[in-house]
């Protein structure tokens, strides 16, 4: 048998790309090449590990794609191949791809990870979006943290001549709406603020960057599109759900001293994959899933639901960006909503008055709920109503993601809203749990 | 070939709720606390298409804009 370049990845006989290693064999799949935490992986110890990656064909690997039924995990949880065909047809200009590695949600920590340790297999997405959605352009949009390591690998992968597109950084600001993919492109072209803008009937999907189709694609799921890219869809597909297939990189806060960010099994329950026991379910007093644009959860039902997006939706929260929080029993947790409410008001774009004046008085009503409940007119039950004052009016989903936050908080503590409207505020609740990051804004300076 | 179909759609960026929609079209638009407009979503009924197209050529802002739906 011939020796086999590294340079050069064969193509197996039925056509597909595939890999010089061999893949992963467990649930640590993106992770399993992850070395000392704040370490880069250089290119040289990325080859070694991942093998170059082979020379797909741009249509090719997009049924490679579809077949795979990666789902995007930014937030949306939208079918990859979808949005990647759906940029590849949208017209005659060359589109722009965008590795969103902003990570506005607080409690978050896979993006970091990625970006700064497994850099060149965000680029290998990066790289293969672009060969696939025919973009000469890639832009790797990150927090100044992480320019460093995304700086020094570009200029690894350029030495060597590894990429047919450009390469270039965009630093994202500190902001909860920096990844908002309409905001991203503000940030790129550099409209000042750069907020989420309206976009009708036309996606940036179609029309984004400088009027560019434009893929504004989150980092883990590029991360995992360089692994299907090597290993194919049907061992992408070994692990997970036929609608929530492979692993998924969850920022876990409250199991361990500090918060983790651990590689999942998508379908697994999560009580199975934290290894946490009925036992210990009692000391949480609910488990937030998919970070503040997502939904609380009992602590029952997620422990036993089988970890997949659909089972999430169907109790009104989300896998989102992939935080799972298990508030501790000893805090208050309505006192804990109101906080995160009142920074997600502040962290409006303040452009849509369906959500300048709807959060306004959706935070204050949460801020009654939990320190003055005798204040709140019309109880618990008024405040639905105003969630539904704000869902679906906004140019962007901000507002949508608050509400379903604050709806699924009063059905998980309802008792515990019910106790605050009989007898009044938690004493002396235990200190702040949930991350709201200092830079965040005050009430009124926008 | 079958009739276009026709959604109106707010730009709540360049709303600021001068609420003359909801007075052209109050089949469709009602004003929420704040007198900013909550549409109803969907086609727009065929005999209310001129209304409709009223509406959005009278928002002082052009904030209201009538869609052709995709086939």
């Amino acid at each position: 048998m011939a020796p086999r370049s590294l340079s050069s990845a064969s193509r197996s006989q039925d056509g597909s790309a595939r890999s010089t290693v061999p893949p992963p064999p467990g649930a640590e799949r993106l992770l399993a090449g992850v070395g000392a935490p704040g370490a880069a992986m250089s290119l040289d110890a990325h080859l070694d590990r991942w093998g170059p990656l082979p020379p797909w064909k741009g249509a090719a690997f997009l049924d490679e794609l579809d077949r795979s039924g990666l789902r995007g995990h930014g937030g949306a949880w939208f079918p990859v191949g979808t949005k990647w065909r759906s940029v590849e047809r949208a017209g005659m200009r060359s589109p722009v791809v965008v590795a969103n590695g902003a990570e506005g949600e607080p409690a978050s920590g896979k993006d970091r990870v990625l970006i700064q340790q497994l850099p060149h297999l965000v680029l290998d997405g990066a790289v293969l979006a672009a060969t696939s959605v025919g973009a000469g352009q890639v832009f790797v949009h990150v927090h100044t943290h992480a320019v460093p390591a995304v700086t020094r690998a570009i200029e690894e992968r350029r030495r060597r001549n590894l990429d047919p597109c450009a390469i270039d950084i965009v630093v994202a600001p500190d902001r909860f709406l920096a990844g908002q993919e309409t905001a991203v492109v503000s940030t790129i072209v550099g409209r000042k603020p750069a907020t989420p803008t309206f976009v009708g009937l036309r996606p940036i999907r179609e029309q984004g960057v400088g009027g560019r189709p434009t893929l504004v694609q989150n980092v883990e799921s590029l991360a995992h599109a360089a692994l299907i890219a090597r290993f194919g869809a049907e061992w992408f597909r070994r692990i997970g759900t036929p609608e929530s297939p492979g692993t998924v990189l969850l920022t876990v806060v409250g199991r361990w001293a500090e918060p983790q960010v651990v590689e999942a099994r998508l379908g697994v329950p999560l009580g199975e994959t934290l290894g946490l026991s009925t036992d210990d379910a009692r000391s949480i007093q609910g488990v937030l899933l998919g970070g503040y644009g997502g939904g609380w959860i009992t602590t029952r039902e997620a422990l036993a639901m089988p970890l997949t997006e659909e089972a999430a939706r169907q109790y009104g929260s989300s896998i989102g960006c992939g935080v799972v929080a298990l508030l501790p029993s000893e805090v208050c947790a309505l006192s804990e909503v109101s906080r995160v409410v009142s920074y997600l008001e502040g962290e409006g774009a303040g452009q849509c008055g369906p959500c300048v004046n709807g959060l306004a008085v959706l935070a204050n009503a949460m801020e009654q709920l939990a320190f003055r409940p005798s204040a709140l007119r019309g109880g618990a039950a008024a405040i639905p109503t105003l969630c539904g004052l704000v869902e679906g009016r906004g140019a962007c989903r901000h507002p949508d993601g608050v509400a379903r936050f604050v709806r699924s908080a009063l059905r998980v503590y309802e008792d515990h809203a019910a106790l605050h409207l009989k007898r009044g505020p938690c004493r002396s609740p235990a200190p702040p749990f949930l991350p709201i990051p200092r830079t965040a804004r005050r009430k009124g300076a926008r | 070939m079958k009739r276009p179909r026709f959604a109106l759609v707010v730009n709540p960026i360049a709303c600021d709720g001068h609420g003359v929609c909801a007075e052209l079209l109050p089949e469709r638009i009602r004003l929420d606390p704040w007198g900013l407009p909550i549409i109803e979503a969907g086609e727009i009924p065929v005999e209310l298409l001129d209304h409709a197209q009223r509406a959005a050529v009278s928002c002082p802002r052009l904030a209201l804009t009538l869609v052709k739906l995709a086939p």
